[in-house]
């Protein structure tokens, strides 16, 4: 059989030839670093992806692995505590501690009912920017952890100025998140994920341990989330104030994943761009081409763009689920069925 | 130390405050009930009806009424907002989910998620509205000061005790509420359709009851108490603010779950328990670890006792 580019690929190659398009855009058009963002989020998602997409499992608290992560990232490589490492070492551990966050939450709860389930993990996402900003001895409450150290390649740190080399790391980290969850996917284990998606009571008598396999789940969604998070506070150098990470940060995970295509990795890559770049591409070109024309205006709450966030995403919700319930690109095992 | 004054005023606050989470959980408990929905959006359809009330009071000029005015002004508020909630929710239900009867209760969950947001950036687009009734008026996303209308007077004299009017509006209001639901749902033809297909909607169907309408119904009635809620909590906090509606709806959630989820007087229970816990939380320990304790009350609930108190012992069906 003759080797056929998949989905997954196109967008990645796409993805990578990017900044040959920056050079010749004028500057004010140019888009990688908005793209970075895509990229981020994209991680973040193909995280919920394990968890909502391959599991069934509703996680609607996915930001406060993010910030835990963030907040871990933080905690170990700023200078004022006393762990102090560097980037590299610092971000590998934010994977460990997310899914040791977790495993947490995950232990006692998963026995829940799927919309039960839900709530808690929503009820957890409010709690963790709670904690984050009441321990203020640990985390400076609102005023975040900073500066924080980015990645050094022969002798000198990085800048906000190397975006080219951050849009490729941020790049080459989704490349490996895409091929560990896909190799995930198609694993023993990725298996007994869809299959207590499709019946938890057959797939225990199968012999399938359903705690175990669920909890495995949610741990991994958490890591990936929480190595978002520690990729996020090394490129802004701070993990910014606890509710940078609040509900709708969690809903911009769910929409790329449902938009997208719920179980399927190209889904969730479209998805991001689709969900992220309306966020922060379209939005914010948005706001500042009204500024510019003087259109928009403080006073008048419907001609700023950013306020109509939430209704693009709730729509974007009842319209996908009602309209494609399978996503933009429906995961193999749907479009087999069809 | 433990004031026996003190203890006893926070009694009273949180008593009151958890009658209005208990009216905001009837709303979840009996959609739940009926269709096994988290109806997410009902905190937010909560909220609207409170900018319908701060509306008709600033549209109307009710501040300026006489004392005997105000009690038709409140009333025509508490009416307002009942119809306008309960036929937003029903709206809700006709366009958002009943198309979904047949998908997934994720899919049903994830639409659900959606109406909220889109309601919550309506209540955005409210407060933002260029109307002199809304005070602190320049920012969109900021709290408003709902005007009290009611006399903040200590109806016990100088007792060492305060109740206000406030209080006893919130009794006044919630308790005939529930007294007429209960009966309704106990007594009456449309409560013995409801009851029937919470049990089995298809069998409910074969014997002609026609279950659309009755679940339309029913999110009529959830979200009109929502409405009723709406209008007694914004006179007892006075200020509203578009993202109320979360906090709101995470603790009559809570409250439902406590009480035993699809059980009304379970939803009363766990209201006025979440109210005291809140009020008890905000004086004894700090106010700031208020919402954590709530959260953790719910997920030990959800671990030790998912039915809840007062719930039935029901297994998830195959």
């Amino acid at each position: 059989m003759r080797w056929r580019p998949g989905p997954i690929f196109i967008i990645l190659a796409l993805a990578a030839l990017l900044p040959l398009l920056d050079v010749v855009l004028p500057p004010k058009m140019q888009l990688c670093e908005a793209v970075r963002g895509v990229f981020l989020y994209a991680i973040l998602a193909l995280g919920l992806n394990v968890v909502t997409g391959y599991a069934g499992l509703l996680n609607l608290g996915i930001a406060a692995f993010m910030a835990i992560g963030a907040y871990a990232f933080g905690i170990l490589t700023c200078e004022i505590y006393p762990f102090q490492l560097g980037f590299w070492p610092a971000l590998a551990l934010t994977i460990p501690i997310g899914a040791f966050a977790g495993f947490i939450l995950g232990a006692p709860t998963l026995g829940l009912r799927g919309d039960y389930l839900a709530i808690v993990t929503l009820g957890f996402g409010e709690i963790v920017q709670d904690v984050l900003k009441n321990l203020d001895v640990v985390t400076k409450g609102t005023q975040g952890i900073n500066p924080l150290p980015a990645p050094t390649f022969g002798g000198s740190e990085w800048t906000a100025e190397d975006e080219y080399k951050w849009y490729y790391l941020f790049f080459a980290l989704l490349v490996v998140t895409v091929f560990a969850v896909r190799n995930l996917e198609r694993s023993r284990l990725g298996r007994a994920w869809f299959s207590i998606r499709e019946d938890e009571i057959a797939s225990r008598s199968m012999g399938i341990r359903v705690e175990r396999t669920k909890l495995i789940a949610f741990a991994t969604a958490a890591a990936i989330a929480a190595f978002a998070g520690g990729l996020s506070a090394s490129v802004l150098s701070s993990t910014g104030e606890p509710s940078n990470y609040d509900f709708q940060i969690s809903i911009l995970a769910l929409c790329i994943v449902i938009v997208g295509g719920i179980g399927s990795i190209a889904g969730v890559l479209v998805g991001a761009l689709v969900m992220v770049g309306l966020n922060s591409i379209v939005l914010v070109k948005a706001t500042a081409w009204m500024a510019a024309n003087g259109i928009g205006s403080q006073g008048n709450v419907l001609l700023s763009p950013n306020n109509w966030k939430f209704l693009i995403f709730g729509l974007a919700l009842i319209l996908a689920v009602r309209l494609k319930p399978n996503g933009l690109i429906p995961p193999r095992i749907e479009r087999a069925k069809q | 130390m433990l004031d026996f004054e003190v203890f006893s005023q926070q009694l009273i606050t949180g008593l009151s405050n958890g009658m209005i989470i208990a009216l905001i959980a009837i709303g979840y408990t009996m959609v739940y009930g009926i269709i096994e929905l988290i109806n997410f959006a009902h905190g937010d359809v909560f909220m609207l009806g409170a900018f319908l009330a701060l509306t008709l009071l600033g549209a109307l000029g009710m501040e300026a009424w006489g004392p005997s005015g105000q009690v038709f002004g409140v009333a025509l508020m508490l009416i307002g907002s009942a119809v306008f909630c309960g036929g937003l929710n029903w709206s809700l239900d006709r366009l958002a989910y009943r198309a979904l009867r047949k998908s997934s209760k994720l899919s049903l969950l994830v639409s659900a998620i959606g109406c909220s947001f889109v309601c919550m950036n309506l209540g955005l687009f409210w407060g933002g509205a260029p109307m002199k009734v809304f005070a602190n008026g320049n920012s969109a996303a900021a709290p408003k000061d709902f005007p009290a209308i009611i006399p903040q007077i200590n109806l016990l004299g100088d007792g060492f005790l305060r109740i206000t009017p406030g209080d006893l509006l919130v009794f006044a209001v919630t308790i005939p509420l529930m007294v007429g639901l209960t009966f309704m749902v106990k007594r009456t033809r449309l409560g013995r359709a409801m009851r029937a297909v919470a049990q089995d909607p298809i069998a409910a169907s074969l014997m002609g009851i026609p279950v659309d309408r009755v679940i339309g119904a029913t999110f009529f009635i959830g979200g009109a108490l929502g409405g009723f809620a709406s209008v007694i909590y914004s006179l007892y906090n006075n200020t509203i603010g578009f993202q109320m509606g979360t906090r709101a709806g995470l603790d009559a959630f809570t409250a439902a779950v406590l009480g035993g989820i699809g059980s009304l007087p379970g939803a009363v229970l766990g209201g006025l328990t979440i109210g005291c816990v809140r009020s008890m939380s905000d004086q004894y320990l700090e106010t700031r670890w208020t919402n954590t304790i709530v959260f953790c009350i719910l997920v030990l609930i959800l671990i030790f006792r998912p039915n809840g108190l007062l719930g039935s012992t029901r297994r998830e069906k195959v």
